[in-house]
């Protein structure tokens, strides 16, 4: 029996020509209505639909380099689980802001089509781990982040994005149960576990500054009823960290943030030196075979 | 007479789930409209998590099971909005769960005013071990090789098993 391509035969069974499971991408909002709601300036919705999936895209990436590193095959299903839902909201977001600046761009435009001071994470999202203590102070202080402001941005005016929240503040829930849960158990182990659990935080620390800043063009949204000002849920965001912490015997490191480069971070496109790298490495397949699909 | 989006929403109710193929969608709770204007047939789904890389299997399977059933103009929409909840695994899906070793999702936590509780407690409990019944079962694992299931182990048979989480 002969078959034209190895796909074919694999693909043979089921009769259809998708060769694996997950592949062939359609369009994560096809038959959503993205019209921009009055008064909300669309490429400003698309720049804060790019900051939000940018975040997202990165962290999921960094969390992507745990698979085959992590210290058990259930924490690297867990990282991998929560590397997914993250790549699933990036997903979304991306398309919406294909959507609302009129550009037609889509996710993958956005992925594998802009240079590394295009993008609009904050940099807490792309530094690397030293060890997994480090990676769970960095998820902890991410996914508290972001849930407070996901479960504020659910009445946002953008429908796109309210429902992208709502559904983003069932799933970054569980991913802040997850590193509390593991906060509290390497803070309890070991003098090793608890040494890294301490150096993880005093790493991330500086970075967490960042993520009250308030741009520009969030301000205009927020006037819009479009976006939520960071500083509003900072007290809410405090007192998770600081409830943790305290459970933990923990103390929250005195560090100053990290000032960027004049003032600007990673909403205005100025990266660490991690950046660039993960970049390359991110986009490397879609270089390498120019306007292939998957 | 059987109106044309009831037949259709008939067949799409019958696809079953590329992850989970002892349910179907409607027993998933996923299968959220089917309408027509008389020619176009257009479905209605919404994903259970935002990366769950199924939601694309799960629209080609309703686009050609629909076509097969001689519904030639179909349209396969997402909605996003409410978010899917394990709420709506219907009682028929929790049964056929329960009947493949998958424990079924108990009620999913009610939201009350103001920020959303941090839970510092491992696992669920109470969650019935599907081979031999008991509930002295204990979490093993949070997550699982999907994003909807988590892993439990029976201290009564020591049998391991997976167990829908609560959303």
């Amino acid at each position: 029996m002969g078959f034209d391509t190895a796909y074919e035969a694999i693909a043979e069974e089921s009769g259809d020509q998708r060769w694996a499971f997950g592949t062939g991408f359609s369009s994560p909002l096809a038959g959503v209505d993205t019209t921009v709601p009055d008064g909300v300036a669309g490429t400003d919705l698309a720049a804060y639909c790019l900051m939000l999936g940018d975040d997202a895209l990165i962290m999921s990436h960094r969390l992507q380099e745990w698979l085959a590193r992590a210290p058990e095959l259930e924490e690297e299903t867990a990282l991998a689980n929560i590397a997914l839902d993250l790549l699933g909201q990036a997903r979304l977001l991306l398309a919406r802001a294909g959507h609302a600046d009129g550009s037609g761009r889509g996710e993958d435009d956005y992925a594998f089509g802009r240079g590394a001071r295009e993008f609009r994470n904050v940099t807490l999202t792309e530094v690397t781990d030293a060890d997994f203590g480090g990676l769970i102070a960095r998820l902890l202080v991410f996914s508290t982040w972001r849930l407070a402001l996901l479960d504020r941005l659910r009445s946002a005016r953008d429908p796109v994005l309210a429902a992208v929240a709502a559904k983003g503040v069932k799933e970054v829930a569980y991913h802040r149960d997850y590193a509390a849960q593991w906060l509290l158990r390497l803070a309890g182990g070991t003098e090793y576990s608890r040494g890294a659990m301490v150096a993880g935080l005093a790493a991330v620390a500086p970075l967490t500054e960042e993520l009250f800043n308030c741009t520009e063009l969030e301000r205009r949204l927020i006037a819009a009823q479009a976006a939520v000002e960071p500083a509003s849920f900072r007290a809410e965001y405090d007192a998770v960290i600081a409830s943790i912490l305290e459970m933990a015997g923990l103390a929250w490191p005195d560090s100053p943030g990290v000032p960027g480069v004049a003032g600007q971070c990673g909403r205005d496109g100025v990266h660490t030196e991690a950046m660039e790298p993960l970049v390359a490495e991110l986009q490397s397949v879609a270089r390498a075979y120019p306007g292939a699909t998957w | 007479m059987v109106s044309l989006a009831a037949r259709a929403r008939a067949v799409a109710a019958a696809v079953p789930d590329p992850e989970l193929p002892m349910l179907t969608l409607d027993d998933l709770g996923i299968l959220r409209d089917v309408s027509t204007d008389g020619v176009r047939i257009v479905v209605s789904l919404t994903p259970t998590y935002t990366g769950c890389p199924a939601l694309r299997e799960m629209s080609a399977d309703v686009s050609r099971q629909l076509a097969a059933a001689g519904f030639a103009d179909v349209e396969v929409r997402t909605v996003l909005s409410p978010a899917w909840s394990s709420d709506w695994i219907t009682a028929a899906g929790r049964r056929k769960l329960a009947a493949a070793g998958i424990a079924p999702p108990g009620r999913a936590r009610q939201r009350a005013a103001g920020p959303v509780p941090l839970t510092l407690t491992v696992g669920r409990v109470g969650v019935t071990c599907p081979s031999c019944g008991s509930p002295d079962t204990g979490l093993t694992a949070a997550f699982s090789a999907t994003a909807c299931k988590d892993l439990y182990r029976c201290r009564a048979c020591s049998e391991p098993f997976e167990h829908i989480k609560e959303i």
